[in-house]
C-alpha cells in the first residue's frame, strides 16, 4: 500500500490536497484490495451455477425458473459487436459468478453484526455505513448543513449486499429500500410484478446473462405520494480477483412519489480485466419523479491498458404514468471499456426524460455510451446533454437514439453532444440515430468537436495557472452543464474526478 | 465475418442470367474483380446497418418495378450553352446528342474506352469505387462496376468554355439501366458537369471522379421527375491539394432514391461541398442521402447541407458521416440535415455521424425536424399573404441554405423556380 492511501484515511486532512497529490502521482485512489476470506462458487457458468446463486439467496422457485429460462436463452445469443470498442474475447467460463465474504454466510441482522473489515472498506472508500448524517464527499469541506443531510446506503461487496442503512427510518415513511435478494424473499409480489418488465430477460446479451446470474443489487419502492425523506444510494465494490459482478437494481416510484438515487462504484487495481454487467430497471408511475445519478469510477486499467473493468450495463427507465419524470446523470471516468446507454421510455403523456453525461476516457480507455429516448406518449419531452472528453489514446463514442413515434404528438427533443480531444492520439465519435414519425414533434440535434481553445488557455496561463490547472478549469467549464445536474454530494466528487482523469494528458 | 448463407444465396440467385459486356483485357479484369467482390460481400439487405432506414428490395430485386416513361425530355438549363450527351434507356444516343467535342475535355464513350487495350480510364474505373468500400459496404456500386453497359469517360485537360451535360431519357416503362461514368480532372483544370433526367424505370448510376491538385468540379444533378422510378447513385471522389468539388442534387419525384456520396480528401487545403434538396409527396416517396466524407489531409474543408420537405407519408433519410483521420489537423467539417414535415404522417430518419481522430479540428453537425413555424406563418398571414403562398415562401426560405451550395447563380435560380412550381402544385 502506498503512502497516499494512508494519508487518505486520516481525518482532518484537506481532501483537495490529497486529491491533488494523488492526481499528480497518477494513482487510482480506490485501487487497494481488502484482505478478507472469500467463498466462491466454482468458476464458469452453467445451470448448476444459476441454481447455486438462486439457492444462496434462498429464492422461491419462480425466481429460479426465471433465471434458468434466461440462461437458456443466453446460450443462444452472441455478443454484440456494433459498439466502437475493441477488447480481447471474454472467456465467460473463466469467471467466478459468485463470491461473497465468508463472514456473510449468516446474514447479519444489523449493521453492528457486519464484519468490521467490510465496514472499514467502505469507510476507506468514503462511504460510512455507520448511520451518519453526511456523505464523505462533503466531509472536510465546509461545515455540514445544520440538520445534516441524510443518505441511506446499500453497500454491495462482490456478489452480496453487506448492509443497508437507515432502513427503519425509511420504513416509517413507507419506503422499501433493501437488497434485491431480500426483496425477492420479503416482497415477492412487487418483484414479480415489476422485475424484467423494463429490461426483459431477452433484451440483449449482457442483460440476459445478468438475468440468469445476478447475485444481488438494490431494491427501492416508494409508495404513492411519498417524497423519499433522504437520498438513497448504492455503493458497488468489486474486490475479489477474476470475479464478475452482476447486480440488478429495481426502482419503483409509485404515483406521485419522488426519489433521488445515487450510485457509486470502484474496484482494486488488477492486471486482468474484470467483467461488470449490471441491469437497472426503473418504473415511474403517474406524476412520480426519479433522479438517478452515477459516478462510475471502476478501475480503468493502467496507463498501458492492462487490466480494468469491462462495464457492460443496461439501464432503462419506463415513464409509465402521465407526467412522470426521470433524470439520468452520469459521470463516467472509470472502466477500461464502457458500454452503457441509460434510456427513457416516455410512455405516459407529458412525461419527461433527461440525460446528462460526462464521459472521460484517458490512456487506453474506451467508452461507447449515450442514451435512448423513446417517445410514445403525447407532449413528451426529452433533453440530452452529453460531454465526451478523450485523452491519451482513448476512444470516446456518443451513441444515442431519439425516436418519435407517430402517436407522440407535440413532443420535443433537444440533444447536444460535444467532444473534447486532448492530444492527437485519441478519438471522439458521435453516432446519433434520429427517427421522427410525426410532424408536430420537434427534434434538434447538435454536436461539436473541438480542442481546448488556445485563447482560453493563454488567458488562464497569463493569470498564473499552470497548464494542468488551466486544462482542468476549462474542462470543468465545458462540463459545467452536466456537473450542475448532479446532487450536491456528487458535484464535489465529480469536479475532483474531472481534474484527476485528465491528469498527465497535456504536453 | 463470414457472409450469412441467406445473403450468399440471394446474391447467387440474383446473378443468374446477368452477363458482363465483352470488353478489352483491362476492363474485363476490373469487372471480374468486381464480380468476385460482390459475391464475397453479398447484395444489401434491410437488416444491414446502412440499410436500416431504406429497404433495398426495389433496387436489388430481379424484377424491375415498372415506371411510366415521360415521353418528353425535361426542359432544363435551356438557357445555358452546353454540350449535351444523351442516354436513352441507358444507351448513348449519338444522333440526339450534340457533337461530343469540347475544347479542354476528351470525351470517350465507356464502351469504346473499355474495348481498347489501353485507356487512361483503367486507372480509375472501379478503383475509386473499390476504395470507397472501406469501411462501409456499397454492394450496389460493385454490381455496377461489374455490369455497367454504358457511360462516358471525361478527361479534363483545361477549362472548357461551357458545361458538359449528361442528359437521361427513359423510353421504356421497364428499362433497367446500369451506367458508369469516369471523370478525371488534371491539375489546375475546371469543369461544370450537369446530370439530368431519369435514366430508366430502375437505374444504377456510378460516377467516379478524380479531382487533381488545384482542379475544380461543379456537379449539379436534378434527378428525373418520373413518379415511379427507382434509382441508386454513387459518386466516388478523390480530391487533391487545393482542389474543389461541389456537388448538388435535387430530387422532386420518384418512388425510391438512394444517393450515396463518398469523398476522400487526400490533398491539403481541399474543399468538398455536397448539398441536396428533396421534396416528396405521398407514401410512395422514399429518398435517402448517404454521405461519407473522409479527411486525410491538412486544412480540409467539408460541408454537407441536406434539406428535405416531406408530406403525405413521404419518407426522408439522411445518413451522413465525417471521418477525420489521425493527422488531418485543422479540418473544418460541417454537416447539417434538416427536414420540414408538412403534415402528420411524413417521417424523417437520420444518422448524422462524426468519427474523429485528430484534436485540432472543428467539426459540427446538426439535425432538426419539425413542422412549419406557426409564428412565422401567422406573421405572413397577418400581413395579407394567403396561406399557401406563405407556406411556399417559408419552405423556400428553409431550402435556401442548400441551394446556396450551387456556385452558378443562374442554375440555382432555375432549380429554385422548379421547386416553387412543385410546391404550388403540391400545396
Amino acid at each position: 500500500m502506498t503512502a497516499l492511501d494512508e494519508v487518505q484515511v486520516k481525518d482532518g486532512v484537506d481532501q483537495d490536497t490529497v486529491d491533488a497529490v494523488s492526481a499528480l502521482s497518477g494513482n487510482y485512489k480506490y485501487g487497494w484490495e481488502t484482505e478478507i476470506e472469500m467463498e466462491y462458487a466454482p468458476k464458469g457458468v452453467n445451470t448448476d451455477i444459476v441454481k447455486l446463486i438462486s439457492g444462496k439467496n434462498n429464492e422461491p422457485e419462480w425466481m429460479t425458473e426465471w433465471r434458468l429460462s434466461a440462461f437458456e436463452r443466453w446460450q443462444g445469443l452472441e455478443e454484440p459487436t456494433w459498439a466502437m470498442v475493441n477488447y480481447p474475447d471474454i472467456d465467460f467460463q473463466d469467471i467466478y459468478y459468485y463470491a461473497r465474504p465468508k463472514s456473510m454466510e449468516e446474514k447479519p441482522k444489523s449493521l453492528d453484526d457486519v464484519d468490521p473489515k467490510l465496514l472499514e472498506t467502505y469507510k476507506k472508500l468514503g462511504i460510512p455505513l455507520k448511520e451518519q448524517a453526511i456523505l464523505a464527499g462533503v466531509e472536510g469541506a465546509d461545515a455540514p448543513p445544520a440538520e445534516g443531510r441524510k443518505v441511506a446506503v446499500d453497500a454491495v461487496f462482490d456478489s452480496v449486499s453487506v448492509g443497508t442503512t437507515f432502513q427503519k427510518e425509511l420504513a416509517a415513511a413507507g419506503v422499501i429500500f433493501c437488497s434485491i435478494s431480500e426483496a425477492i424473499v420479503n416482497h415477492p409480489e412487487l418483484v414479480k410484478k415489476y422485475l424484467g418488465t423494463v429490461v426483459p430477460p431477452s433484451d440483449n446479451f449482457y442483460a440476459t446473462l445478468n438475468s440468469a446470474v445476478f447475485s444481488d443489487g438494490s431494491f427501492v419502492y416508494i409508495p404513492p405520494g411519498v417524497r423519499c425523506p433522504m437520498e438513497l444510494s448504492t455503493y458497488f465494490r468489486i474486490n475479489a480477483e477474476n470475479t464478475g459482478q452482476f447486480e440488478r437494481t429495481l426502482i419503483i416510484a409509485d404515483k406521485g412519489s419522488y426519489v433521488s438515487y445515487l450510485e457509486g462504484c470502484t474496484a482494486p487495481k488488477r492486471d486482468t480485466a474484470q467483467l461488470h454487467a449490471a441491469v437497472v430497471e426503473i418504473i415511474i408511475e403517474e406524476d412520480a419523479e426519479v433522479k438517478y445519478s452515477t459516478v462510475q469510477n471502476w478501475y480503468p486499467g493502467d496507463e498501458n491498458g492492462k487490466g480494468g473493468i469491462y462495464n457492460f450495463v443496461t439501464k432503462r427507465a419506463d415513464c409509465r404514468g402521465d407526467r412522470s419524470k426521470v433524470m439520468w446523470t452520469q459521470v463516467e471516468t472509470g472502466s477500461a471499456v464502457t458500454w452503457k446507454y441509460p434510456s427513457c421510455i416516455l410512455r405516459g403523456d407529458d412525461s419527461q426524460g433527461e440525460f446528462y453525461s460526462i464521459a472521460i476516457a484517458n490512456n487506453h480507455q474506451q467508452a461507447d455510451t449515450g442514451t435512448k429516448m423513446i417517445h410514445l406518449g403525447k407532449n413528451t419531452k426529452s433533453r440530452i446533454v452529453s460531454k465526451g472528453i478523450s485523452a491519451g489514446v482513448a476512444q470516446n463514442t456518443y451513441r444515442g437514439l431519439v425516436s418519435m413515434h407517430p402517436k407522440a404528438k407535440n413532443s420535443r427533443n433537444y440533444t447536444q453532444c460535444d467532444s473534447l480531444l486532448i492530444g492527437d492520439k485519441c478519438g471522439a465519435h458521435t453516432v446519433p440515430y434520429i427517427e421522427v414519425k410525426n410532424n408536430s414533434s420537434r427534434v434538434e440535434h447538435e454536436a461539436t468537436t473541438s480542442k481546448i481553445d488556445d485563447d482560453q488557455m493563454f488567458y488562464c496561463r497569463s493569470r498564473g495557472m499552470d497548464e494542468e490547472e488551466a486544462v482542468a478549469l476549462i474542462v470543468n467549464g465545458f462540463a459545467k452543464e452536466v456537473l450542475q445536474a448532479l446532487p450536491m454530494e456528487f458535484a464535489m466528487e465529480a469536479q475532483a474526478l474531472v481534474a484527476i482523469s485528465l491528469e498527465g494528458s497535456v504536453g | 465475418m463470414a457472409l450469412p448463407q441467406i445473403k450468399a444465396d440471394a446474391t447467387k440467385d440474383r446473378l443468374i442470367g446477368m452477363a458482363m459486356p465483352a470488353c478489352g483485357a483491362w476492363a474485363t479484369t476490373a469487372r471480374q474483380d468486381a464480380l468476385n467482390r460482390l459475391i464475397a460481400m453479398g447484395l444489401p439487405h434491410k437488416r444491414d446497418e446502412y440499410w436500416r432506414y431504406t429497404d433495398p428490395a426495389l433496387l436489388v430485386g430481379a424484377e424491375v418495378s415498372p415506371s411510366e416513361a415521360l415521353r418528353t425530355d425535361t426542359p432544363i438549363f435551356m438557357d445555358k450553352d452546353k454540350v449535351r450527351l444523351i442516354f436513352v434507356d441507358g444507351v448513348f444516343d449519338a444522333d440526339a446528342s450534340d457533337d461530343p467535342t469540347l475544347e479542354g475535355v476528351e470525351i470517350t464513350r465507356l464502351v469504346d474506352a473499355q474495348a481498347a487495350d489501353v485507356h487512361w480510364a483503367q486507372g480509375l474505373y472501379g478503383q475509386l469505387e473499390t476504395a470507397g468500400q472501406n469501411p462501409v459496404d456499397r454492394p450496389l456500386a460493385i454490381m455496377n462496376t461489374a455490369f455497367a453497359t454504358d457511360g462516358v469517360c471525361l478527361h479534363v485537360t483545361g477549362k472548357p468554355s461551357k458545361p458538359l451535360h449528361i442528359s437521361y431519357r427513359q423510353s421504356s416503362d421497364a428499362s433497367d439501366v446500369v451506367l458508369h461514368h469516369v471523370v478525371k480532372l488534371d491539375a489546375g483544370t475546371e469543369l461544370t458537369l450537369l446530370e439530368t433526367g431519369t435514366p430508366g424505370a430502375r437505374s444504377n448510376v456510378v460516377l467516379e471522379v478524380d479531382v487533381a491538385d488545384n482542379a475544380t468540379l461543379h456537379h449539379v444533378r436534378p434527378q428525373g421527375r418520373a413518379h415511379n422510378r427507382a434509382v441508386a447513385t454513387h459518386l466516388f471522389a478523390r480530391v487533391g491539394t487545393e482542389a474543389t468539388l461541389k456537388s448538388f442534387t435535387l430530387a422532386m419525384n420518384g418512388k425510391m432514391t438512394r444517393n450515396e456520396f463518398v469523398a476522400d480528401i487526400i490533398g491539403d487545403d481541399a474543399v468538398v461541398h455536397v448539398g441536396g434538396v428533396c421534396v416528396g409527396d405521398g407514401k410512395d416517396f422514399h429518398h435517402d442521402d448517404t454521405v461519407f466524407i473522409t479527411h486525410d489531409a491538412l486544412n480540409g474543408e467539408s460541408r454537407q447541407v441536406f434539406k428535405k420537405v416531406l408530406r403525405n407519408a413521404a419518407t426522408g433519410v439522411f445518413q451522413g458521416k465525417i471521418l477525420v483521420k489521425a493527422g488531418a489537423q485543422k479540418t473544418d467539417g460541417y454537416q447539417i440535415s434538416q427536414s420540414l414535415l408538412l403534415d402528420e404522417d411524413a417521417q424523417f430518419l437520420a444518422k448524422p455521424e462524426l468519427e474523429i481522430y485528430a484534436d485540432d479540428v472543428a467539426c459540427s453537425h446538426g439535425s432538426t425536424t419539425g413542422a412549419i413555424d406557426e409564428t412565422a406563418l401567422f406573421y405572413l398571414r397577418s400581413r395579407g399573404v394567403p396561406e399557401q403562398q406563405a407556406t411556399t415562401l417559408l419552405t423556400l426560405a428553409f431550402l435556401a441554405e442548400a441551394l446556396d451550395e450551387i456556385a452558378d447563380e443562374a442554375l440555382a435560380e432555375e432549380l429554385r423556380d422548379r421547386l416553387e412550381g412543385w410546391l404550388a402544385r403540391h400545396g
